[in-house]
């Protein structure tokens, strides 16, 4: 694969309601903060990817709303649907195919703008599940089950995640919701469905975020810290939930071992220095440290029950307090690559991890239960 | 800039979405409705190349990528594989609180089946237990034709 | 650099104002399995799925994971993407990139619309900004109409002119089995069938349809063990240039494509494209599209679109026939319309477009359009570029 950077990276500060602006404005927002990360105008981009979804936008074809804003005017532009992480392997291959020196990518989400149960009900198939009035909480509260069960981890190990990640996002400007938790008030949240409480779940945010992929050549001119692609792919398994085995997230198996030998990563525990996960509840954060081979199979619990996945940790996940943090729903996929991005350049603040980092790991996820995921390996070199 | 802000009413605007819909079922989920409203019965459909049973029946195989052929009878009782007891409800789910969204592995089934559990105390959930459909009395060819699972009687 | 990309596979669903028979998923299915026996290949050749609708035709998120059934993304890469009417063409432009990065070697792209499930102008309307416009906006066709108008105040067009276009793209449905509306209709048809709103009438516009359309794009290293007659992606270009209605400054003119074309043409060395291309499948959603964006475009001057229309220039046996297959006003499932543009023009150079063939292809150029004002255009050509 030839070799592209990131070259610019922003964000906005996630909020649970951003009144005073619409998702075009945040949008903008971060936009312009990458542009002036990357110390370049919006006459250095080559070419736009927006990253959309007209349900949480409460528009179709809500991308023709952000190509504007995303500075594709006079441009080449299109949209993905899906997470940002997608979006961004549409941005990097504009490169990749020669077409493109230089790719912006953004993707936002106004979660304070709709009904999340609703937009991730319409997700169920209208004949054979939508009736069923499941949507992303129901759902996932099922897997967790599922998934607890069959390897034995408990309500504590879960909350574990949520108290490690809300701790960590205290040391994130950007972040939505940091706070100082135990499991014990984790176990004493609301139940929401068995056995996902309250502090079980990510909050819904109002975000933006955007990157900008450059080619080598463009990228040596553009910066002196450039965060280079080493590996990315994606996998979907399949839909119906009774399809699959919701103990299994074979979908991320598949996308991170197609990632890591793109990336030349034999093992990622050793090699793998950081990963910004997307932990939308909190057992995903143990199941997805699984399939990205981080631990065994069911060994989630028992990793960050050790300590290792700590920020002090020796594979510390979501420094930045991954989705527990913040989760502007689209966008999320996205942010994790911009902090994984930060982690390499040694920028990270007071999120930065102890170890130098060679390699850093972003992951988004698309649809029900984790049904698609996408795999990113950053590398400073 | 911040000044600005400070001295304005921020306005939301309320609005909703309401495109009505009529989904085609196609013939397969039409049999497989209609079978369940006219008869009380579930049926499944075969995978001649992974031998699967494919509940909720499908008019491909989703592993392989053939067209299923036949349409097998699959029983109304089955094994709860994975359950989520649902404490704090939406508008939009058909039962009230506590309520259960459940995969059942119905006798005959390769694949799991999707619906709700009711009429059992939510204590006594198990994964491995054995549940049983209830129909309902008022039948229009949907998946709410059966109204919930409820435990079988051993 | 990039790799040669060529498509090598078609296939598409007979396009009907509804399917009763099948549901979303099924109709997806058909389409797939007729481009890979086109292809000669299965799905376990198929390195990932790229898909796209537009969401509020059938009311369901996440279609890309929804449809890993029909699609057969099944533990596949499988993405998304939607631009509303024009997404047919941005996928296609997708497939082109995803497999010129050499990411993919065999790339599935698949577009669908399943319009008869939805209320088509409600769930259109959602399109807009809804504190700006959405009260005063009804859809696609007054968007439309607002253009036709200004352009017949500008250049003088009649609605007779129009008429020509749909008279001739109805024509040449009558040699495309896939095509919804085959049964020919003469200009007086269509100046006296129901007024939509001025100078818009029922007959100037599109049909909504079910349909689906899957081609099958691959690398230069196995295209032409693919395909005996590989259709080269030779260059492509978009602009979208607004972002509410209310931003359009001059509606005479599709900007987008005025911009998009002159960077189609510079890329491909064309200097005058009526002459040099072959064909054209033209996202044309109504009549008077046929005659303003042919100027847009660059095959004439502004305002002489009729001329080259009433001409025969673009009929079928003219210098350029424009939609051979009978193009948007006979077929639209939406999400799908942009990517059957790409098919028939990729039919077109195969040879394999039976009764609807253009002797000699060898250049042919499929545009996209939609919400809001957005252009995508594809050039495929016969030879191998360089």
């Amino acid at each position: 694969m030839e070799r592209v950077a990131i070259v610019g990276i922003g964000q906005t500060r996630h909020q649970a309601n951003r009144k005073e602006v619409n998702f075009q404005e945040l949008v903008y927002e971060a936009v312009s903060l990458a542009l002036r990360d990357a110390g370049i105008g919006i006459d250095g981009i080559d070419n736009v990817i927006t990253t959309c979804n007209d349900f949480w936008d409460g528009r179709t074809i809500s991308s023709m709303a952000t190509g504007d804003v995303s500075g594709a005017r006079g441009k080449n532009v299109s949209a993905v649907e899906g997470d940002g992480t997608f979006g961004a392997f549409y941005g990097l291959t504009r490169i990749l195919s020669g077409a493109y020196g230089t790719t912006l990518v953004t993707a936002y989400s106004k979660g304070s703008e709709s009904v999340p149960y609703l937009i991730t009900n319409a997700a169920f198939d209208p004949i054979y599940m939508r009736s069923l009035g499941m949507d992303m909480v129901t759902a996932c509260a099922l897997q967790a089950r599922r998934y607890m069960k069959r390897y034995g981890s408990s309500e504590e190990e879960c909350a574990l995640v949520a108290v490690k990640n809300r701790g960590n996002a205290l040391a994130n400007p950007n972040a939505h919701q940091g706070m100082k938790i135990t499991v014990e008030d984790v176990m004493r949240s609301r139940r929401i469905a068995d056995p996902l409480k309250l502090y079980d779940l990510s909050p819904i945010s109002d975000g933006a975020c955007c990157v900008i992929l450059a080619r080598e050549d463009r990228a040596s001119k553009i910066t002196n810290r450039p965060v280079w692609v080493k590996g990315v792919s994606f996998c979907a398994d399949a839909y119906l939930l009774g399809d699959r085995d919701l103990s299994e997230c074979r979908a991320l198996e598949k996308a991170a071992q197609a990632a890591y030998k793109m990336a030349g990563v034999q093992n990622p525990r050793k090699e793998i220095d950081v990963a910004e996960v997307s932990e939308a509840f909190t057992y995903q954060e143990l199941l997805w440290t699984e399939g990205l081979g981080f631990c065994e199979k069911g060994g989630g619990a028992k990793l960050i029950a050790s300590g290792a996945t700590a920020r002090e940790g020796n594979i510390p996940v979501n420094p930045s307090g991954g989705l527990m943090g913040a989760h502007p729903v689209i966008a999320a996929g996205l942010i994790r690559i911009v902090e994984a991005a930060r982690q390499v350049r040694g920028d990270a603040g007071d999120m930065q991890i102890q170890r130098k980092v060679q390699l850093a790991l972003a992951h988004g996820v698309n649809g029900v239960c984790g049904q698609s995921h996408c795999v990113w390996i950053l590398g400073r070199n | 800039m911040k000044d600005f802000w400070s001295n304005v009413e921020p306005i939301i605007y309320e609005g909703r979405i309401k495109v009505p819909y009529s989904w085609q079922a196609g013939e397969t989920a039409s049999y497989f409705l209609t079978q369940l409203r006219d008869q009380g019965k579930i049926w499944g459909k075969h995978c001649p190349r992974c031998a699967k049973v494919l509940l909720p029946p499908r008019k491909n195989c989703p592993f392989c990528f053939v067209d299923t052929d036949e349409w097998v009878e699959v029983s109304d009782e089955g094994v709860v594989e994975a359950f989520t007891l649902v404490r704090e409800g939406t508008p939009i789910q058909p039962l009230k609180p506590p309520f259960a969204y459940a995969v059942i592995r119905l006798d005959g089934a390769s694949t799991g089946f999707v619906h709700v559990l009711s009429g059992v105390e939510p204590d006594n959930i198990r994964e491995g237990m054995r549940v049983k459909a209830v129909f309902s009395k008022d039948r229009k060819g949907s998946l709410l034709d059966i109204a919930y699972f409820k435990p079988a009687r051993s | 650099m990039g790799k040669r990309v060529a498509i090598v596979g078609t296939g598409q669903t007979h396009h009907r104002s509804i399917r009763r028979d099948v549901n979303g998923q099924e109709l997806i299915h058909e389409a797939v399995v007729r481009a890979l026996q086109d292809a000669g290949l299965t799905i376990g050749d198929i390195d990932g799925v790229v898909i796209g609708n537009m969401d509020h035709f059938e009311g369901i998120n996440y279609v890309d994971c929804w449809s890993i059934d029909g699609s057969g993304g099944y533990m596949k890469p499988t993405i998304k993407l939607t631009t509303g009417g024009t997404t047919g063409a941005t996928l296609a432009v997708a497939g082109y990139h995803m497999v010129a990065s050499g990411m993919f070697e065999k790339l599935l792209v698949i577009g669908w619309e399943k319009n008869s499930e939805s209320d088509t102008t409600g769930a259109i309307i959602t399109c807009t900004d809804p504190i700006i416009e959405r009260q005063f906006v009804a859809g696609a066709i007054s968007g439309l109409a607002c253009e036709a108008q200004a352009y017949m105040h500008r250049y003088g067009a009649t609605p007779r002119d129009a008429a020509r276009v749909s008279v001739r793209d109805r024509r040449h449905a009558c040699n495309n089995p896939y095509a919804q509306l085959r049964g020919e209709i003469t200009v007086e048809d269509v100046l006296n069938s129901p007024r939509l709103a001025d100078p818009l009438r029922l007959l100037d516009m599109c049909p909504r349809s079910d349909g689906a359309c899957a081609v099958v794009f691959a690398s230069e290293d196995v295209a032409e063990k693919i395909a005996p007659t590989p259709a080269w992606v030779l260059a492509t270009a978009n602009r979208h240039m607004y972002s509410d209605y209310t931003d359009v400054v001059e509606m005479s003119s599709l900007l987008s494509m005025v911009e998009a074309s002159k960077e189609l043409w510079k890329k491909l060395g064309v200097r005058e494209p009526l002459k040099e291309v072959d064909v054209v499948e033209l996202y044309q959603p109504y009549s008077w599209a046929g005659l303003m964006w042919i100027e847009d475009m660059g095959l004439c001057k502004k305002g002489e679109g009729p001329k080259l229309v009433w001409d025969g220039v673009t009929d079928m046996g003219g210098e350029l026939p424009i939609n051979p297959s009978g193009g948007v006003v006979a077929t639209n499932p939406i999400g799908a319309t942009g990517l059957i543009r790409c098919a028939e023009v990729v039919l077109q150079i195969q040879g394999k477009a039976g009764a609807r063939q253009v002797p000699d292809v060898k250049l042919g150029v499929a545009t996209g359009f939609g919400g809001n004002w957005w252009t995508d255009m594809l050039a495929f050509g016969k030879k191998k570029p360089d």
